[in-house]
């Protein structure tokens, strides 16, 4: 049985279960049929604006996305 | 702390002087289930504030365990984005444990478990559901409860074979290539996950 072993391969490989769980879903998610393959990795998006704050002022927003820039 | 307080003061006092007025209570107002000779002791020294509440003013109780064995498990599924059955009743599920394939039925012993990829069957009556799990946890409660939570599920006719088998043919090809332990865990969780998806479909 797997699970009697000391640590999962992942995690001997110093991986956390956060991210071990995260590739699986993205796995499970990149062999989807098409429209189903679209909807849920457009649900997996993140982006988020990000400004300094200086001068009693905030700066120009600077907006971070983890997909890339067309 | 006191952030709380000064707000539990304002409204009390509010609600004092404008009872006249409009009587009906806060939604978050429930009743207090404190005991009484407390609640006379709190109105003593601060006659002003609500006693407080605690969380089991808001919580309601779990469902005791029936002393009788329930004829249907009744089953919570959530995705992080979703929320794929609530509170339903149905007959057996089998999720894909660590452990292998795990079916429960109604009083089932109370066990959490890690799910691996895996494909997890919801049967009602002649009716069969089947997802394809990514991984997450299962918690199996002794009041024929069962609260199922996976990172990704989608169902099998939804899951593209030729996607998967390219996918396999990738990471196998990875796993010969790769260099650092970090790397070969990739392909190793990879090869894993398609092979399961290969044997749901196929199986």
């Amino acid at each position: 049985m797997a699970s009697n072993a000391a640590v999962p391969f992942w995690r001997a490989a110093g991986m956390t279960y956060i991210s071990y769980s995260n590739i699986c879903a993205n796995l499970v998610r990149n062999c989807l049929k098409e429209p189903h393959k679209a909807e849920a990795l457009t649900r997996e998006k993140v982006h988020f604006s990000l400004s300094k704050w200086a001068d009693g002022k905030p700066q120009k927003p600077v907006l971070r996305s983890d997909t890339p820039e067309v | 702390m006191f952030k709380q307080a000064s707000r539990l003061l304002s409204r009390s006092v509010t609600a004092v002087s404008s009872k006249s007025a409009t009587s009906r209570a806060f939604s978050s107002e429930l009743p207090s289930t404190l005991d009484s000779t407390f609640i006379e002791s709190w109105k003593k020294v601060a006659p002003n504030m609500d006693p407080p509440q605690t969380p089991s003013a808001f919580m309601k109780p779990r469902p005791s365990t029936p002393s009788s064995l329930p004829t249907k498990l009744t089953v919570n599924f959530v995705l992080p984005y979703t929320s794929e059955l609530t509170g339903k009743e149905v007959d057996m599920v089998i999720i894909p444990a660590t452990t292998g394939q795990m079916g429960v039925l109604p009083g089932h012993v109370p066990t959490i478990t890690e799910l691996k990829p895996g494909i997890m069957s919801v049967h009602e009556g002649t009716d069969v559901k089947k997802y394809f799990l990514s991984s997450g946890f299962a918690f199996l409660h002794a009041n024929s409860v069962a609260d199922i939570i996976a990172v990704e599920a989608v169902p099998l006719d939804h899951i593209d074979p030729s996607q998967v088998q390219k996918g396999l043919a990738d990471f196998t090809q990875k796993l010969a290539s790769a260099t650092t332990d970090l790397e070969k865990a990739e392909a190793q969780i990879g090869i894993e996950v398609h092979s399961a998806i290969n044997a749901a479909l196929t199986g």
